[in-house]
């Protein structure tokens, strides 16, 4: 008599994250949700100083091809205390370069736990959700939350006329010899580069 | 011929040195307390989270709104169902001191009482606020208090 095969488990679907820390305060982000990862020493020389708005989290742009990115200042995103900031995420389809403490590993989680609707203010434009990793339970950022479209709004309307978002500024983008965001721009721990390999776009994010 | 009036169960919490009652039938367990995961949020009333039985449960103090004062220590945490809209979720609540499970008849709020207030009950020489945890805990809009209690545990976004 033959049994039947035992039916297969459906196989576990997961998501690469980088766990970083601003402030302290670890969170989570998806690795395909991450361009490049940079140092802030390489942002000296292309960052561009903006003229103090009520969006206090942004103080530089950077040029990236036609487009400025917004350098978020992520302890004051989250309201948590200043801390000097040793990189920044390029944050892919986002005009964002979030400054962040440091990158803690890279880790895959199996679960994403929606934020509980207990939470009900603006940090589910924050989050994606939470995710427990070695009995640690860690909140994953959501991208596209860092400025919101009345934000960058603002934030465009800010720039100098000479600079518009649809990158015009010669200066800025000519200038700045060995933008750090050119692709072949090295950072500057490459210890840190292995540890934080930049995904590629193929990766593709659970639903 | 008088009706008979309808018991229904409810646990009694303590906060500091007042009791409060919730439906029984909205409580899933007591635990003790475990250690609270907290992240920058912007809803005042939320503490942090606990990890338990693989949920990821909000801790929400009651307290600074039942009572007047924050709590400065904590014996257990009650799990209760929050209802709402899009589903039902547990969130934990701390407490003072032991629960206790009883039956008891409850008056109904009136128009007076204040939204958390969903009845009373009289006992042990006590009159106890029933609470209703929908108007006590927050969450994106208010749900009726009758919500249907079959609704799905809304937990997570994929597994």
């Amino acid at each position: 008599m033959r049994l039947p095969a035992p039916a297969k488990a459906p196989p576990v679907r997961t998501e690469q994250i980088i766990l970083f820390r601003i402030s302290g305060q670890l969170f989570a982000v998806s690795s395909a949700s991450v361009q490049e990862v940079r140092s802030v020493d390489t942002l000296a020389g292309s960052a561009r100083e903006i003229s103090p708005s009520e969006i206090r989290k942004v103080r530089h742009t950077v040029l990236r091809g036609e487009h400025h990115l917004y350098v978020v200042n992520g302890a004051l995103h989250f309201n948590l205390p200043s801390s000097p900031a040793a990189l920044v995420f390029v944050l892919r389809r986002t005009r964002t370069a979030l400054l962040v403490d440091g990158i803690e590993k890279m880790t895959t989680m199996s679960r994403l736990q929606a934020l509980p609707q207990a939470f009900c203010n603006d940090e589910r434009n924050w989050y994606r959700g939470l995710t427990a990793i070695d009995q640690t339970v860690i909140p994953v950022v959501k991208p596209e939350g860092f400025l919101t479209p009345d934000e960058l709004f603002s934030l465009d309307s800010a720039l100098d006329p000479a600079v518009t978002p649809t990158g015009e500024d010669v200066a800025v983008s000519e200038g700045a010899p060995g933008s750090v965001f050119d692709p072949g721009s090295s950072i500057s721990n490459p210890s840190s580069l292995d540890d934080v390999s930049v995904p590629s776009d193929s990766a593709s994010p659970l639903p | 011929m008088t009706p008979l009036n309808e018991t229904e169960s409810f646990v009694l919490l303590r906060l500091s040195e007042r009791r409060f009652a919730v439906s029984a039938g909205d409580i899933a367990e007591l635990v003790a307390p475990s250690r609270i995961f907290r992240f920058p949020h912007q809803t005042k009333e939320i503490e942090g989270v606990i990890l338990r039985r693989g949920r990821i449960v909000p801790v929400i103090d009651v307290a600074a709104r039942l009572i007047g004062k924050k709590l400065t220590s904590r014996r257990f945490y009650l799990i209760a169902q929050r209802r709402y809209t899009a589903g039902t979720e547990w969130i934990a609540l701390p407490v003072t001191g032991d629960c206790e499970l009883i039956s008891a008849e409850m008056i109904p709020a009136s128009a007076a009482d204040l939204p958390h207030v969903a009845g009373w009950l009289s006992h042990d020489g006590d009159v106890i606020e029933v609470l209703n945890l929908n108007a006590l805990t927050p969450g994106p809009s208010p749900a009726p208090l009758s919500a249907p209690a079959a609704n799905t545990v809304r937990q997570e976004a994929f597994s």
